[in-house]
C-alpha cells in the first residue's frame, strides 16, 4: 500500500536509503546534502537500519572508504554535493574503473568560486566523464524512485558500475512536496539481496584491486569499460519496467512531454522541467505546438532515442543549469551530438539559466518559447548561446 | 606472453590470481650472484629473513640453495652473513663468470 | 599455536608476499612487508598507498600479494582500509563472515606523512581496528627522490638539492610516530628491519589491541640514499645505533624504549655511506652536520625522559 506523504527531497531519498538498508555508508556534511545523511544517521542511531557508518573526515575519504567497503563485498552508499563531489573527483574515476556499484545521491549545487550553496548542475556535470551512471530527478518522487532503481541498475551483474542520482539543491532537497512511499518490504524485495562480485573479503581467493597498468593494456581496459556502459541503457529500461509493475509510475531514458507533434521544444533537466511543463501547457492552449524533453539517463547518454524524439521539431532550446566556460552548456553539447546524425535537424540554441540557485520562473520559459516560435517561423537563430534572465 | 584483447580482461582490472608475480623471474636483473659456501654456514637464517626477494630456499628450517630465478644480486645476504670463525658462508661473484 | 619468533620456525611459513616483485635490488620495503606478514598469525587484508611498494608489487597481471589487497590512490590507504574494515564489521554483525581478519595498510612516507596525513589521522581518530605500517625511506622515491616531510635535515633530494647556495633540506623532520600516539590510539611504535625480532614482536603486540595501531619502519632506499644495494640492513642498523631512528613503542600513551644501543655512534656514521649526505662533510657545511647531531641527541634525550617518567 503506497503511503502518501509530504516530505522534502532529502527526506524522501534518506527514507529510500533506509528502506534499502545498505551495509556501509560514508557520511560527511555539505550543504544542501547534509540533512539527507543526518536523517540517515538518526535511523542508524535508532536501530532502524543495520548500516555501519563511517563518519569520514572529508569527501575524498568518503569515496575512498566507500570504494574499500564496496570492494570488500557489500552494499555501499554515500551522498554529497558541489565541492564535496569536486573533492572526490579523482576517486570517482577509481570507483568506476574498479567496477564498484556504489550508489550516491548528489544534491546538485553550484561550484565555487565564488562560494554558493544553492542549486545548479555544475557539480554533477563536471563529473560526467567519470564513468558513473547518472540519473537525474525532477522532483522528490523521482529522486526517491530513482534512488531505489539505482541499486538494481548499478548492481546488475552485467553492469557493476557506480550510480549518481541527481536532485536539485534546495529547490527539491529542501522543499516539501506531496509524494508516495512504497512499503519497506516492497523496496527490499525490489532491490533484492546484494550479490557479490569479486569480493576482497573472499579470503580463499586473494585478489589485488588497483594494479599498475602500462601502455600495453590501459587502452584495452578502457575499451572494456566503454563496453559495459553500452549495456546500461537496456538495464535501465528493464528495471524501470519492473518498477512500473510495483509502483504504477513509468520511467524511461527521458521524459517526452507533449513532444510527438511539437514544432518547438525545450530540453531541460530536473526541477526547472517541472516549471516549464506548465508553460508548455499554456502555449498548447494558445495553439502553439510546444513540447519538452527532460533527460533522465544522462550517462550513458541515449543519443539515438533523443534524436528520434526531437527529429520533427523546427526549433529547440537546450536549457543548461551549468556552463562549460569557453564552450557551450554540457547538455547542449550532448543534444547537438545526438542531432548531428540526422539529415534534417531543428535549429538549436542554448540558454544558460538558474546558476547558483537563481530562480527559474514560468516567465523565463515563456521568453524562450516565444523566441523559439520566432526561430521556427524564420528559420534562423538570433544567437546560439546566451545567459537567460541575467542583469546587464 | 601474447598481449590480451579487451574481451579477455578481468573486470575492473582486478588481478584475480594472488601471488601471480612468481611468474616474473627477476633473476635476469643480476649483475652479481651470491654463492653459498655450505661448510661455513651456521644455518642462522639471517640471510633468509633479510632477503628482499625471498630468494633463499628453506626446507624444514634449514637453508638450501639460492633461488637464482629471483635473486637480484643485491648482496645483503653476503654482507649480513656472520659466517663461521670469520669465514663468510656467502660470497658475491660477477654474474656470468 | 602461534609460530615461535625464531627464524627456523618462521621460515616454515608460506610466503604471503612473493618474489617476482619489481622493487629495486636491495630495497628495504619488501623485507619490511615480509617481516610484518610473517609476524602476523592471522589472515590479512592489506591496503597500499600509491608508491614504490604499490607499483612494483602489482603490475597487471602480476601481483606479489598472496592476500587480498587493494590500492586506490595516493593519499588514502588509511581511508580505503577503513572502508574495508567497516564492511567486514558490518558483514560480521550480520553473521555473513566469522573469520578473524587483520587489516594492515602500507604506505610510504610520502603517502603517510604528507598527502596521506589527513586520511591517516581520520582513520586513527575513528578507531578502526587496523594497523598502519609506514615504510619510511625519507622521500618520494617512486617519482625520483623528492623531499617529503620525513626527509632528514640536511638531506639532498631533487626538490631540495644540495646546491651552491642552499645545502639541501633545511627543515627538520616531522615526528609522525609521536603525532600518531597523540591520537590516543592503543599502540604506536618505531621499528627497523635490521632488528627483525623487535619488529616482529611489535607487530604481534599491535595485533593484540583492538583499535588503530601505527608502526613507523625505517626503509633504506639505495637509489634515493645513494648507497650500495647491499647496505640496507647495515644502514638501518646504524640508524638505530646512532639514535637517529630510535626503537620504541607507545602503549596507551606510555613510552617504552625497546632497544638502547650499547655504544651510541655519531649520526655521521649513519650518513657517511649515503651520497645524499655527501655535502654535509665539506667544511662549509660543518654547521649543518653539527645541527643534525644536536637534533638527534635532543630527541633521544627527550625520548629517554619520557620513557623514564612513565608518560
Amino acid at each position: 500500500m503506497a503511503k502518501v506523504v509530504a516530505v522534502t527531497g532529502n527526506e524522501a531519498v534518506a527514507n529510500a536509503l533506509r528502506q534499502v538498508d545498505p551495509d556501509v555508508c560514508g557520511i560527511y556534511p555539505i550543504t544542501p546534502q547534509t540533512d539527507m545523511m543526518q536523517r540517515f544517521a538518526s535511523y542508524i542511531a535508532n536501530g532502524q537500519v543495520t548500516t555501519e557508518s563511517i563518519l569520514v573526515e572529508s569527501e575524498h575519504s568518503s569515496m575512498s572508504a566507500c570504494i574499500g567497503a564496496s570492494a570488500a563485498g557489500g552494499r555501499v552508499v554515500t551522498a554529497t554535493s558541489s565541492q564535496g563531489l569536486a573533492l572526490m573527483w579523482e576517486m570517482l574515476h577509481i570507483a568506476s574503473g574498479d567496477r564498484l556499484p556504489i550508489i550516491m545521491p548528489v544534491v546538485n549545487r553550484a561550484l565555487s568560486a565564488p562560494l554558493n550553496i544553492h542549486g545548479d548542475h555544475s557539480d554533477a556535470m563536471g563529473a560526467r566523464d567519470t564513468g558513473w551512471i547518472q540519473i537525474w530527478s525532477e522532483n522528490a518522487q523521482e529522486a526517491y524512485d530513482n534512488t531505489i532503481q539505482a541499486f538494481r541498475v548499478g548492481e546488475h551483474m552485467d553492469i557493476r558500475l557506480p550510480v549518481m542520482v541527481c536532485l536539485d539543491g534546495f529547490i527539491i532537497s529542501h522543499s516539501i512536496e506531496r509524494m508516495e512511499y512504497l512499503e519497506d518490504a516492497e523496496v527490499r524485495n525490489f532491490v533484492g539481496e546484494y550479490k557479490n562480485f569479486l569480493p576482497l573479503l573472499d579470503l580463499d581467493k586473494p585478489k589485488s584491486y588497483g594494479p599498475l597498468i602500462l601502455t600495453d593494456l590501459y587502452h584495452e581496459y578502457k575499451r572494456a569499460q566503454h563496453e559495459v556502459m553500452t549495456k546500461v541503457k537496456n538495464v535501465v529500461l528493464d528495471v524501470a519496467k519492473d518498477f512500473e509493475k510495483l509502483s504504477g509510475r513509468k520511467y524511461g531514458l527521458f521524459e517526452s512531454y507533449r513532444l510527438d507533434d511539437a514544432d518547438i521544444a525545450l530540453v531541460i533537466l530536473n526541477s526547472a522541467a517541472g516549471t516549464s511543463k506548465d508553460v508548455i501547457d499554456d502555449f498548447r492552449s494558445k495553439g502553439i505546438k510546444a513540447g519538452l524533453l527532460k533527460p533522465r539517463l544522462f550517462r550513458p547518454f541515449p543519443y539515438e532515442e533523443v534524436a528520434e524524439a526531437l527529429k520533427n521539431t523546427k526549433a529547440v532550446c537546450v536549457m543548461d543549469r551549468a556552463d562549460s566556460f569557453g564552450g557551450y552548456g554540457p547538455l547542449f553539447m550532448e543534444i547537438t551530438s545526438a542531432l548531428y546524425q540526422l539529415k534534417e535537424r531543428p535549429v538549436l540554441i542554448n540558454k544558460i539559466y538558474g546558476l547558483g540557485g537563481r530562480d527559474y520562473m514560468p516567465s523565463h520559459a515563456e521568453l524562450v518559447l516565444n523566441e523559439l516560435n520566432e526561430i521556427a517561423k524564420g528559420g534562423k537563430a538570433r544567437i546560439i548561446k546566451e545567459y537567460l534572465a541575467v542583469r546587464e | 606472453m601474447k598481449p590480451k584483447g579487451w574481451k579477455d580482461l578481468p573486470p575492473g582490472s582486478v588481478v584475480l590470481e594472488g601471488g601471480s608475480a612468481v611468474r616474473f623471474k627477476t633473476g635476469s636483473w643480476r649483475a652479481y650472484r651470491p654463492l653459498w659456501i655450505k661448510e661455513n654456514c651456521i644455518q642462522c637464517l639471517l640471510c633468509w629473513v633479510y632477503c628482499p626477494d625471498m630468494a633463499i630456499k628453506v626446507k624444514d628450517g634449514k637453508r638450501e640453495e639460492f633461488d637464482y630465478d629471483y635473486c637480484k644480486g643485491c648482496g645483503i645476504c653476503a654482507l649480513e652473513c656472520p659466517g663461521k670463525k670469520g669465514k663468510k658462508a656467502i660470497e658475491m661473484t660477477e654474474e656470468g663468470t | 599455536m602461534a609460530t615461535g619468533l625464531t627464524l627456523k620456525e618462521l621460515s616454515k611459513k608460506e610466503d604471503r608476499f612473493t618474489h617476482g616483485h619489481r622493487m629495486c635490488s636491495g630495497c628495504g620495503a619488501p623485507t619490511i612487508v615480509k617481516m610484518v606478514l610473517l609476524a602476523t598469525e592471522y589472515p590479512v587484508v592489506a591496503a597500499n598507498a600509491t608508491g614504490c611498494l604499490e607499483v612494483s608489487s602489482c603490475i597487471a597481471e602480476y601481483t606479489a600479494w598472496k592476500i587480498p589487497w587493494i590500492h586506490t590512490a595516493f593519499e588514502n590507504a588509511a581511508a580505503t582500509l577503513s572502508g574495508v574494515e567497516t564492511m567486514y564489521r558490518s558483514l560480521k554483525k550480520q553473521g555473513k563472515i566469522d573469520t578473524d581478519v587483520k587489516f594492515i595498510a602500507f604506505g610510504g612516507d610520502g603517502g603517510t606523512y604528507d598527502i596521506g596525513f589527513q586520511s591517516l589521522s581520520g582513520a586513527m581518530e575513528r578507531g578502526h581496528d587496523m594497523l598502519y605500517v609506514c615504510y619510511d625511506n625519507g622521500a618520494y622515491m617512486n617519482t625520483g627522490i623528492q623531499r617529503s616531510s620525513a626527509t632528514p635535515l640536511g638531506a639532498d633530494t631533487t626538490t631540495c638539492p644540495a646546491g651552491d647556495v642552499i645545502p639541501g633540506k633545511l627543515r627538520s623532520r616531522k615526528n609522525l610516530t609521536k603525532i600518531m600516539a597523540e591520537h590516543n590510539i592503543p599502540y604506536a611504535a618505531q621499528a627497523s628491519p635490521s632488528h627483525w625480532m623487535d619488529l616482529m614482536k611489535k607487530v604481534r603486540k599491535a595485533h593484540e589491541f583492538i583499535g588503530p595501531k601505527f608502526m613507523n619502519v625505517i626503509s633504506p632506499c639505495n637509489r634515493g640514499w645513494r648507497s650500495q644495494t647491499n647496505d640496507s640492513i647495515t644502514l638501518s642498523r646504524l640508524a638505530v645505533n646512532s639514535c637517529y631512528w630510535p626503537l620504541y613503542e607507545i602503549e596507551d600513551g606510555i613510552t617504552k624504549i625497546t632497544y638502547t644501543p650499547k655504544d651510541k655512534v655519531p649520526v655521521a656514521d649513519f650518513m657517511k655511506p649515503q651520497g645524499r649526505f655527501k655535502h654535509l662533510f665539506s667544511p662549509s657545511n660543518e654547521w649543518l652536520l653539527k645541527k643534525v647531531q644536536e637534533e638527534v641527541d635532543k630527541e633521544w634525550t627527550k625520548l629517554k625522559k619520557q620513557a623514564e617518567c612513565g608518560c
